[in-house]
């Protein structure tokens, strides 16, 4: 007997995850950005559950400063899976005082996004949350298990973990807690773009090639077209328009671009190839400091 | 090294790396991803920043997955880590596990899921307790490839005779097991990188493939027709929107039970047991998003259809008629135990997670326990604490469907959750049922 390719085992994997979750769980949501792993994760969703409809909600937190063009695509998509949508909006957490705005040219909302998260869950009574994380993407993440518990401050703790063995999975959990399910565990980035060619899954356009206006910030190339990125004096005369495409899809003010001409999945496959940066070298979130995914994640963050 | 895996052709090897603190396992790991350009540039900076400022004197290639706080604080590994690399012939994910106090349990958890064990040796020390208790773990696990890596053999001078020495010491040890994985021993420097991508010009003596040659082309899914076809039911897909009935035609009566082929195969029209109740009927159809299937093979995914109305739900399993399997509620299996705070002893009590089935389970015997460094069996003690492995029965609430984890890793596995804390506190491997008659009814019928 033949083995099977790769390809085969991450995604039968990823169904199996899937299914456990919908099994294990009284209400599990699916975490869905607009982003290439939450769009492969859906569409995993729909083939694990077909002919039936997958029996979760797509949940998004909103920070109001998305990329039209993910918002378009967004609800696209889930008419075309035909999903159910929920958004939880950092906007309204900033209205209800919830959560306070960081001031100045480096604000973001994506450390804000954690409380909206937490509050979303608890408002709708989630129980598990299907995240698109993968391993290989960032140090702590590599620590992640597929369940992964939450306590009921939606607090991970990563040095007291339970072990996961074979494909057994244990979402046991006291009242109030909850978990954070990743099926895209053991996929890479590379991976998840031949599965994209393979399946022919369509995709915003962000992720191709394509003119913008953009200014340089610490070696990053950030959109100002959006408008979401406050700019200093002295950095307006130096937007200039460039020829790059999104390598990582998120909130517009932390998303930086890279100088591409690639323009269809197969020029992506091969300049993702040969790329010599992690994708996440792109994300201005991961490099306020040696551990900002790990202190984020503690506080109950994606 | 071309990067680009075949996504047609290229198939997956899961493995583990087991050694000694010394023996030179990140560098052997750090040499493989780098090699394979799965180290980024950006990834390598941050790592020698932080090596700088540690004041290491070489580039800490651990630094890379020791992503924790805590870990980096400390210097150590806390927790199994894993590592993505892949070769245009195969992709790989490494289980690469600490080895500090933890161990066992580490080694255990990387194991379950591994294809192939690395163990590392020495070259100037040999076959050592660790390299043993390494051994036994793998064995213990089923670990069906092991490969031998001599390392260091540029600090014996590539010495042949001390390389087949090393060589036939493991032997004898391993020969002495319960069940002798498939060994290959390679002779290498991890440092150097001899043996490890090419092949060496210093071990011209050494007629093998390097170890990535290996790795790239040893056969691990050795499925073969003998293998007993296991379905395990993870949920019954049923769909009930009038709108997609419109779009897929009249799915009313469509009831499929969705799960992953553990082992065997199925085809259309085969005849099958369902469990729990065990009552026979024909496979109807075998579905997937993609399209009607006429075969399911092992670890892909369906929803399976048959052809009589059957009571089976999540817990329940699909077999061949003429393939029963074991409907016990009382059995024996070795168990690794993972609390350190709490301990096991004869009549605790737990949930008993197997297959997609959960259940109530009982300690009723502590049959042994297993020195892990003398690998002998003693009954002196009948307490399970942190690390400790040996033989237990256990009665359950209701009856599981098994086989022995000797000849099916997925069925034959279970884990213990602690009532209390829910944590996962021990992982088992089903020897045999317990075979006195327990209880007359539990053998299915054929």
């Amino acid at each position: 007997m033949s083995a099977i390719t790769h390809l085969q085992y991450l995604e039968s994997e990823a169904i199996y995850v899937l299914r456990e979750t919908a099994a294990q769980f009284q209400k599990p949501a699916l975490l869905f950005s607009g982003g290439k792993d939450s769009i492969v994760m859906a569409w995993l969703a729909r083939k694990a559950f077909y002919p039936a409809r997958m029996p979760f909600k797509l949940l998004h937190v909103d920070t109001g400063h998305n990329f039209p063009e993910a918002m378009t695509y967004r609800d696209w998509f889930v008419q075309e899976i035909g999903a159910q949508l929920v958004v939880g909006s950092v906007q309204k957490s900033i209205d209800d005082g919830r959560v306070q705005e960081e001031k100045g040219p480096y604000a973001s909302r994506n450390k804000l996004q954690t409380v909206t998260l937490l509050d979303t869950i608890e408002e709708h009574q989630f129980d598990a949350c299907l995240g698109g994380g993968r391993r290989d993407e960032e140090k702590a993440r590599a620590k992640e298990r597929f369940f992964s518990h939450r306590d009921e401050f939606g607090q991970w703790d990563p040095k007291n973990q339970r072990p996961e063995l074979w494909n057994i999975f244990n979402g046991r959990k006291h009242f109030g807690e909850h978990f954070r399910v990743f099926p895209l565990s053991n996929w890479t980035e590379m991976d998840i773009w031949q599965y994209i060619r393979q399946e022919n899954i369509p995709l915003p356009s962000l992720y191709f090639s394509h003119k913008r206006k953009i200014i340089e910030r610490h070696g990053q190339l950030l959109d100002t077209e959006t408008g979401f990125i406050p700019l200093l004096d002295e950095e307006k005369p130096q937007v200039k328009e460039m020829i790059i495409r999104f390598r990582t899809v998120g909130d517009a003010t932390c998303t930086g671009a890279v100088t591409s001409t690639a323009s269809t999945i197969d020029e992506i496959v091969a300049e993702v190839a040969a790329a010599r940066q992690t994708e996440r070298g792109t994300r201005a979130d991961d490099k306020r400091s040696e551990t900002a995914m790990e202190d984020r994640k503690k506080e109950g963050y994606f | 090294m071309d990067v680009l895996v075949n996504p047609t052709e290229s198939s997956l090897l899961r493995f583990t790396t087991a050694g000694s603190v010394d023996d030179g396992k990140s560098t052997l790991i750090g040499r493989l991803l780098y090699d394979s350009k799965s180290i980024f540039e950006d990834q390598l900076l941050a790592v020698e920043e932080s090596s700088k400022r540690r004041g290491d004197a070489h580039v800490n290639l651990a630094l890379l997955t020791d992503g924790l706080r805590a870990e980096r604080e400390q210097g150590i590994t806390i927790d199994v880590a894993y590592r993505y690399f892949a070769t245009p012939r195969r992709k790989f994910i490494i289980a690469d596990t600490p080895g500090h106090i933890q161990y066992t349990r580490n080694m255990v958890t990387g194991a379950s899921t591994a294809d192939l064990a690395i163990i590392l040796v020495d070259a100037r020390l040999g076959v050592i307790e660790q390299t043993m208790r390494h051994t036994y773990l793998a064995s213990l696990l089923r670990i069906s490839q092991i490969v031998l890596a001599v390392n260091k053999m540029d600090l014996v001078d590539f010495d042949e005779d001390t390389y087949h020495k090393i060589v036939a010491d493991y032997m004898k040890f391993a020969n002495g097991l319960d069940y002798t994985p498939n060994i290959r021993p390679i002779p290498i420097s991890a440092l150097n990188g001899d043996n490890v991508v090419e092949k060496s010009e210093n071990t011209e003596w050494y007629d093998g493939p390097s170890l990535l040659q290996h790795l790239e082309t040893v056969q691990v899914h050795a499925e073969t027709a003998a293998d007993k076809a296991r379905f395990p039911v993870q949920w019954v897909i049923r769909p009930i929107s009038d709108a997609d009935d419109a779009k897929l035609g009249n799915l009313h009566d469509y009831r499929g039970f969705a799960g992953r082929m553990a082992s065997g195969t199925f085809h259309v029209g085969d005849e099958v047991s369902v469990l729990p109740s065990g009552m026979k009927t024909r496979i109807t159809g075998i579905h997937t998003f993609a399209g009607e299937q006429k075969t399911a093979i092992p670890q892909l995914s369906y929803s399976i259809t048959v052809a009589d109305e059957i009571d089976t739900s999540r817990g329940g399993m699909i077999v061949k008629a003429a393939e029963p399997v074991h409907t016990e509620h009382e059995f024996d299996a070795m168990i690794c135990w993972f609390a350190d705070k709490k301990t096991l002893k004869p009549r605790g009590r737990f949930h008993l997670r197997h297959t997609t089935n959960e259940v109530r389970a009982v300690v009723t015997d502590v049959l042994y326990k297993v020195n892990i460094s003398t690998l002998e069996k003693s009954q002196e003690s009948q307490e399970f604490s942190l690390n400790d492995i040996g033989c237990i029965r256990l009665r359950t609430s209701s009856p599981i469907f098994f086989d022995a984890y000797a000849e099916n890793r997925t069925t034959g596995s279970f884990i213990l959750v602690d009532e209390q804390t829910n944590n996962t506190v021990a992982a088992g491997m089903i020897l045999k049922p317990v075979a006195d008659g327990f209880d007359e009814s539990s053998e299915i019928s054929i």
